[in-house]
């Protein structure tokens, strides 16, 4: 068994200093990413960058000042002159303050020039709620980034996720937002054969089932996917069976894998982590609701989602500021009214 | 380039008979009309030398040459394509009042030397970045004018096929045409950092006004260029007034070239294309030695407001205005050197302005016939290299395919 390389939250000897960005040599427009690229990119935040340094050196992997707007114009900059550099936030909170380098010069400008100037950049990082960090470095950035045409965003879940969804997301012509999520950066998952092999590659915007499932279907993204699956193993024990879908990517979203569920099982269930107000739950239900699926609703589609509340620190209140397993099951029963 | 210069040349060298019968008329005399026609191309020196102000100097020790020799070839060079930019903003105005091009318009009239004497300075195979006054650039850099032109109308024959507009338009090695204030800095960093990587001795031209001048991003850039050396000249074109803000309102310190700190830096007369050859030559030599970056502040003018929304006269004077047209038009101030030096005549630049109309008339005249980008346009190039897929409408029924 492998696990997602990486380390615990609490250790944090490469807090901010550590905001590394690695430039990747682009090998002929052709023939496409070049040889390095094939090597170990299984690039993690906090301590995610050891190794890479050490292996790569000051060329491709850089250290970066506290200069988010800075260092991610910089990345924007350099993806658009011809190299393919992966830059890391230490948290998606910090990317706010380069939000506009992300959105107005990463996600529009291959639009703005029609077809001109294409900006292979990967943006990666921890996103979401993690414990006890509190509101400032507790949000969720799913629908922010989700919202705007000309990005492509990923929330991987398992290690073969963030694996498959990293190299394709480096491989990928186009700005790519790939969250993940620092509570799982330390929890195992089993690696097939085909994941470890050295070309393994999941497709952007294809999700996966991960349990089948007849009653009802339970679509999440990130952290919480692991929520579902064991909200579902309790379920079983009841005689309900949920289908579980972890959506891996958020833009562009796989509807019709939720669709092809639904005919399936007749209930939809949307699990975030994020704020409910125009969330990914919310485009979700609005989209089921516009397309064939929503004949095959025996009831309203409904949201877990983060409470609507800026993350508390107390332990106490930030279990209820975040959907539990218990919520989860709680909406389960709702929906199939037992 | 040439065919106008044999074509001017034929002319001189008619008989005077000739010459006048060519219709000529007006406040030229009988005896300059037989000057001009016994005038040839031997008459005209090859190259002048030129005293140009000198720069003032941040943590440099010296600065660019205060002489520079400019050849008759040049000159008429820079001529042109400073009288085309020129003409070509105006044109611009003319049908932005005609309500033909829509929404932004930041003219650069006024700034001519600025992209005229750094395109000279620097190689094609350098890469500039600027901000949404870009309608010079985008030129120098290789867009004909035509293409701009269309943009601005929106047609399908801009050179962003009428999806970018005023502020978004693109080359090879050359990003824009950037709308968000100081946004383009950073970018322009990354883009020498790729220069620096892929060691091709390659630079990058990054400029920004002095409303930019003030953003936060950009001293954050300058922290990292100077930390990695990156190959970048940082350029501040400072026409004095950041929209309607002048610089001594909006800076605690008005000394662009100086705000990079640890970086060091030149102060520029923008106004003359020479001096801006000069000095973007000598920052170019700095950058490719591997020192890392420098910044260049060229003092500059737009006759324009900021935008076509802005009339440009509640703050400042038309007598200001009127005294730097009048005082440092950089398209006299060449005119003026190659006349007295012998390095044209007035006739020939005459016939150039004449040449430059035209062509200006002629793309101008594309630009309004030109048809619209096509519906199916609309959601074409949201990716780079992507197989087609579909894009949702105004509503669920409606949806638009994405082609790269």
């Amino acid at each position: 068994m492998r696990s997602w390389r990486g380390t615990s939250a609490s250790s944090c000897w490469a807090r901010r200093w550590l905001s590394t960005m690695a430039p990747i040599r682009c090998v002929g427009a052709i023939t496409g990413p070049g040889k390095g690229l094939r090597r170990a990119l299984s690039a993690l935040s906090f301590q995610i960058s050891r190794g890479l340094w050490k292996k790569y050196g000051d060329k491709r992997v850089i250290d970066t000042p506290i200069s988010e707007m800075g260092f991610a114009g910089i990345a924007v900059g350099a993806a658009m002159a011809g190299l393919r550099p992966v830059c890391e936030f230490m948290t998606f909170n910090f990317s706010m303050q380069a939000i506009d380098q992300v959105i107005n010069s990463a996600a529009k400008t291959c639009y703005m020039s029609a077809g001109l100037i294409g900006v292979p950049i990967v943006f990666r990082g921890p996103n979401g709620a993690a414990a006890g960090v509190a509101a400032q470095h507790s949000q969720c950035f799913a629908a922010w980034y989700g919202h705007c045409p000309g990005l492509k965003v990923v929330s991987p879940w398992s290690s073969e996720d963030a694996k498959g969804l990293l190299k394709a997301a480096i491989r990928d012509d186009n700005p790519v937002v790939m969250l993940e999520n620092e509570l799982l950066y330390g929890v195992p998952f089993e690696l097939s054969e085909q994941a470890q092999s050295k070309d393994f590659v999941i497709p952007i915007g294809k999700a996966k089932i991960e349990r089948e499932g007849t009653h009802i279907t339970l679509v999440s993204h990130s952290r919480l996917v692991g929520h579902c699956l064991e909200a579902a193993s309790v379920l079983a024990k009841e005689g309900v069976e949920c289908e579980v879908i972890n959506m891996r990517t958020i833009r562009p979203m796989d509807i019709e894998a939720v669709e092809a569920s639904i005919v399936k099982t007749n209930h939809l269930i949307t699990v975030e982590g994020g704020w409910p107000q125009f969330g990914v739950g919310a485009e979700i239900c609005a989209r089921i609701m516009e397309g064939p699926a929503f004949n095959y609703l025996d009831a309203p589609a409904v949201r877990v989602t983060g409470t609507d509340v800026p993350m508390p620190y107390a332990k106490i209140l930030e279990d209820s500021s975040t959907p539990q397993v218990k919520d989860i099951i709680f909406a389960v029963k709702k929906v199939l009214n037992i | 380039m040439r065919k106008m210069l044999l074509a001017v040349l034929s002319r001189v060298l008619q008989s005077p008979a000739a010459a006048a019968a060519g219709g000529k008329t007006g406040a030229i005399s009988e005896a300059s009309r037989v000057m001009v026609a016994s005038r040839n191309y031997a008459d005209f020196a090859n190259e002048a030398t030129f005293e140009i102000k000198k720069c003032d100097l941040h943590r440099l020790e010296e600065g660019p040459s205060t002489t520079t020799v400019m050849t008759r070839e040049e000159g008429l060079q820079y001529y042109k394509t400073m009288q085309t930019i020129r003409r070509m903003e105006l044109k611009s105005d003319q049908l932005y009042k005609q309500k033909i091009i829509r929404g932004f318009c930041h003219l650069y009239d006024g700034q001519e030397a600025c992209c005229v004497g750094l395109e000279a300075a620097i190689k094609p195979t350098d890469h500039v970045i600027t901000a949404y006054r870009a309608h010079g650039f985008t030129y120098t850099r290789g867009v004909p004018v035509r293409e701009i032109l269309a943009e601005l109308t929106g047609r399908k024959g801009g050179c962003a096929k009428g999806k970018g507009g005023s502020m978004h338009m693109y080359t090879k090695n050359f990003y824009g045409g950037n709308g968000i204030v100081g946004a383009q800095v950073p970018l322009g960093a990354g883009v020498a950092l790729a220069c620096k990587y892929f060691g091709k001795n390659e630079i990058c031209l990054t400029l920004y006004g002095d409303g930019a001048a003030n953003q936060g991003q950009i001293f954050e850039t300058y922290n990292m260029a100077a930390l990695w050396k990156l190959p970048c000249i940082f350029i501040c074109e400072n026409n004095r007034y950041g929209m309607g803000t002048s610089v001594e309102r909006a800076a605690a310190s008005t000394e662009y070239y100086r705000r990079g700190d640890f970086i060091p830096g030149l102060r520029v007369d923008g106004m003359d294309v020479l001096c801006v050859r000069e000095a973007g030559k000598f920052a170019a030599e700095y950058c490719r030695s591997g020192k890392g970056p420098i910044v260049m502040e060229l003092q500059t003018y737009r006759y324009h407001g900021h935008s076509m929304s802005d009339p440009g006269i509640s703050y400042r004077t038309r007598e200001e205005i009127q005294e730097v047209r009048s005082k440092s038009d950089p398209i006299t101030l060449l005119k003026d050197r190659m006349v007295n030096n012998n390095l044209a005549s007035i006739e020939e630049l005459k016939d150039i302005d004449v040449a430059v109309r035209k062509e200006i008339e002629e793309a101008a005249q594309f630009a309004t016939t030109d048809p619209e980008p096509p519906l199916e346009e609309l959601c074409n190039h949201i990716y780079f290299n992507e197989p087609p897929f579909e894009v949702r409408g105004a509503n669920q029924w409606t949806r638009y395919k994405s082609a790269s």
